[in-house]
């Protein structure tokens, strides 16, 4: 890496620390942080990829010997067949590692630390300590969850959801240590999003460059933001849930387990309760970075931005009250199903108002294709299609049939694979230069876009077909039933496409790791973009900037007219601006 | 392989295949609309050199249009998918003259308590039998649901029947066959390393067929051991 020296202007108060152990690994640094949470987040990424590719290869060949299983010990595989045992740990884990330790930490343990601070003009973090605190409770969390795999026993098995009792109780979960390590992973999870969380509000709310009034602020902050709500109010639901799971599980206590006069719904009311904010705690960010990209690459201010705004505040709110229609099957009263299913359909508004301003911002626009973009776009394309099947499962009538088939795990994937990854490949791309100061390969950008876009359906939309087929999720070996047999073509095609996808996946893990270091020098300002961000050289050096900058307009004017260049950065003062107010407090 | 729904068998089939294609067609031309909309644009508004995007902040009327019209449909959606689940799964929506069975499901294996003879559950002349649940064509049968262990969940494509069966609940379902023949059904909530192998069997019969059954369960032939 660079010398973050080299390239500083002389300091004022901001020394950056010099030893490496302070500078990089117990770093305060929001910059640091947020890659070290990339580095940790890619590696976990990579472990639910490989769990991902072991499901497949079951469901594509059941009880055929897994090509290298025979290295797993033997309470697995026998023989290298995945044992229906081991099928349930690698789907638990699967949807565990990705969605807490992978998707969740690349949006917002990455870009809301490494963003925030830059796009807002602030020096760093409001809580600098705080914030390398939650980095490293995250990884606690992350390694104490990849512990289980080497317990007796193995990982959890009941599920990323750990539906009570059977996760409550080890004699029927055949699982003990790896339950518990999974809540205890979870606490520390929960606790690191809190710290993460409180840090992220009071930086927009207090550390604003002068001039960066509310509504100027880019919307990958605003979304960052309210995500950050979200997180604060949810994640300590989840983490409080864990402690009983594990009090149950540990002590004796009886919160989830009938038999001593517990209640079993309990869990699911409380893990949705922040499951569903959670969901878009996975899809917000994505959705405010894919607005700041597709407003550079179609040089043009982004369409709505008010409203963009109110439907993320509208989405984020109506996200608490939506939690029941995962349960529309569960038993409990159905006069609830019916408000569920109305507040559920009234979500489809504000996502809707999103995908068309992001069309509406390439409309009569002046598009340039770069690599981001391109995701970007990827990003709209899957989000819509995620989008539209959830109102099957919103319609309560049709949820009775298609409820845990593989229609809703096709649904989830086009939201968390088609949305959430497809964004986060065009965020790593694009503010790579920021993070490393080089730029990523543009021609191999393009082919594992176009790759991963093509099997990427390949993998998934079949996924709607055999779930319209009835074949039921969690399934060790479909072929059991007589009415899922013909289906099997299907799951071995949709297994061979993912092993494909897979391996496409090396291209970027290459393009991203060897521009490290052979990467071309990336220029000051590489996408001409509006940002604060890129007044700043990159790497931007500790402390950011010597003087908070001044803010004289939004993120997003492209094609101004005021100005000759189709850019207009948000710091530049042109004859007719007038100075900011004085900065608030916090500097 | 079918690549569509499961045939129907039970009444809750044409209405919720219908539901299913109407959500379909709605979505598929919001679908239609989205995809095409973007490939389009991306291909008109292609960056040419010298050329400067249209400056423009957005189109009030245009964001009104775009946000009432989803809001009209959904909510029409719902208002119609309301009427079905009131019908299906409401708390008073299971018919008076249903048959019932008891459902007792365990890790990993359903067993169901038939009434005898005398149309009534908890008497003497109940038919006990696993992974095996016999029903009458066109007569609504209401299953009562009741897990020892952990959570499973009853589901009979064909039927597009599907409840959960909770530990320490009592979960009542209905559902009313309108094909003879043999059925599976499978357990849709992940209930332990056995829920794969979860799978059961239902057997829809004629009024006639059906007491050639029942009278041959009376029959005590069978000594078990």
């Amino acid at each position: 890496m660079t010398s973050v020296a080299a390239h500083a202007p002389a300091h004022g108060v901001h020394h950056g620390p010099t030893s490496f152990w302070r500078k990089y690994i117990f770093s305060t640094d929001h910059k640091i942080i947020g890659i070290q949470f990339l580095f940790v987040s890619l590696f976990f990424l990579l472990v639910g990829g490989l769990l991902a590719m072991q499901i497949r290869w079951q469901l594509g060949f059941p009880g055929k010997p897994m090509p290298g299983g025979g290295i797993l010990p033997e309470s697995m595989t026998a023989g290298g067949v995945i044992l229906p045992e081991y099928y349930i740990t690698l789907v638990t884990m699967h949807g565990t590692f990705m969605v807490f330790f992978a998707i969740m930490p690349l949006l917002v343990g990455v870009y809301a630390n490494f963003l925030i601070p830059l796009k807002v003009g602030a020096h760093d973090m409001a809580f600098p300590r705080i914030n390398m605190a939650s980095f490293w409770l995250a990884l606690t969390a992350g390694l104490i969850m990849f512990a289980g795999f080497f317990v007796p026993e193995g990982a959890a098995r009941a599920g990323w959801t750990m539906y009570a009792p059977l996760s409550a109780r080890p004699d029927l979960s055949g699982s003990n240590i790896g339950q518990k390590l999974w809540c205890l992973s979870i606490i520390f999870l929960g606790l690191s999003s809190i710290l993460g969380s409180l840090n992220y509000i009071t930086t927009v709310i207090n550390n604003r460059a002068p001039g960066m009034t509310w509504f100027r602020m880019p919307l990958s902050v605003w979304a960052l933001f309210i995500t950050a709500i979200l997180g604060l109010l949810a994640l300590p639901v989840l983490s409080g849930a864990a402690i009983m799971l594990l009090f149950d599980q540990t002590l004796g206590t009886h919160f989830f387990d009938p038999a001593a006069g517990g209640q079993a719904l309990l869990w699911q009311h409380l893990f949705w309760f922040f499951g569903h904010p959670e969901v878009y705690i996975l899809i917000l960010p994505a959705m405010g970075m894919v607005s700041d990209i597709i407003a550079n690459g179609s040089r043009k201010p982004i369409f709505g931005y008010h409203s963009m705004v109110f439907a993320i505040v509208g989405i984020a709110f109506l996200g608490w009250m939506v939690w029941g229609h995962h349960m529309f099957m569960s038993g409990m009263n159905p006069m609830l199903g019916s408000t569920f299913m109305v507040s559920t359909m009234l979500i489809a508004v504000p996502s809707a108002i999103k995908v068309f301003n992001w069309m509406g911002t390439m409309w009569r626009g002046n598009i340039r294709f770069h690599v981001p973009m391109l995701n970007a776009i990827g990003f709209v394309g899957m989000f819509a299609i995620g989008g539209l099947s959830g109102v099957f499962m919103a319609a309560t009538p049709v949820d009775m049939f298609i409820h845990d088939t593989y229609f809703i795990v096709a649904h989830l994937h086009y939201v968390l694979f088609g949305g959430s990854l497809f964004a986060l490949f065009g965020a790593i791309t694009y503010w790579y230069p920021k993070m490393f100061g080089k730029v990523m390969n543009e021609r191999w950008g393009k082919i594992h876009f176009w790759l991963t876009m093509v099997f990427y359906n390949l993998v998934f939309f079949p996924m709607h077909i055999i779930g319209m087929g009835g074949q039921m999720r969690r399934l060790y070996d479909p072929t059991i039933y007589t009415f899922l047999k013909p289906q099997q073509p299907m799951n071995e095609f949709i297994s061979i496409c993912a092993f494909i996808l897979f391996a496409v996946q090396i291209i970027f893990a290459l393009n991203f790791l060897l521009n490290l270091k052979w990467g071309k020098k990336a220029p000051q300002n590489p996408w001409e973009d509006n940002g604060l961000e890129w007044t700043l050289p990159n790497p931007a050096p500790h402390g950011n900037w010597e003087r908070p900058p001044n803010v004289y307009r939004g993120p997003y004017e492209f094609a101004s007219p005021q100005v000759p260049e189709d850019y207009l950065p948000q710091t530049r003062k042109l004859p007719t601006d007038r100075e900011p107010a004085a900065a608030g407090t916090g500097h | 392989m079918s690549w569509w729904l499961p045939r129907q068998a039970s009444t809750f089939g044409p209405a919720i295949d219908g539901l299913f294609i109407a959500i379909l067609i709605i979505t598929g031309i919001a679908f239609v609309i989205v995809e095409v909309g973007l490939v389009w644009f991306a291909i008109k508004y292609r960056g040419r050199p010298g050329r400067k995007a249209f400056y423009t902040h957005g189109v009030t009327k245009a964001e009104v249009i775009w946000t009432a019209i989803p809001a009209v449909t959904v909510v029409a959606l719902g208002l119609v998918s309301n009427h079905y689940w009131v019908e299906m799964k409401g708390r008073n929506s299971v018919p008076p003259d249903a048959m019932p069975i008891g459902v007792h499901v365990k890790q990993f294996e359903w067993s169901f308590m038939h009434p005898g003879p005398d149309g009534q559950l908890g008497t003497a002349d109940d038919i006990k039998l696993r992974n095996q649940l016999h029903i009458l064509l066109n007569r609504p049968v209401v299953v009562h649901l009741e897990a020892e262990d952990v959570i499973h969940s009853f589901f009979v494509p064909e039927f597009r029947v599907k409840q959960d069966a909770v530990p320490g609940m009592h979960i009542s379902a209905w559902f009313q066959a309108t094909d003879t023949g043999e059925y599976e059904i499978g357990c849709a909530e992940l209930c332990g390393m056995g829920h794969y192998k979860m799978r059961a069997r239902v057997f829809v019969h004629t009024p006639e067929a059906f007491q050639a059954w029942m009278t041959q369960q009376a029959t005590p032939t069978e000594a078990t051991p």
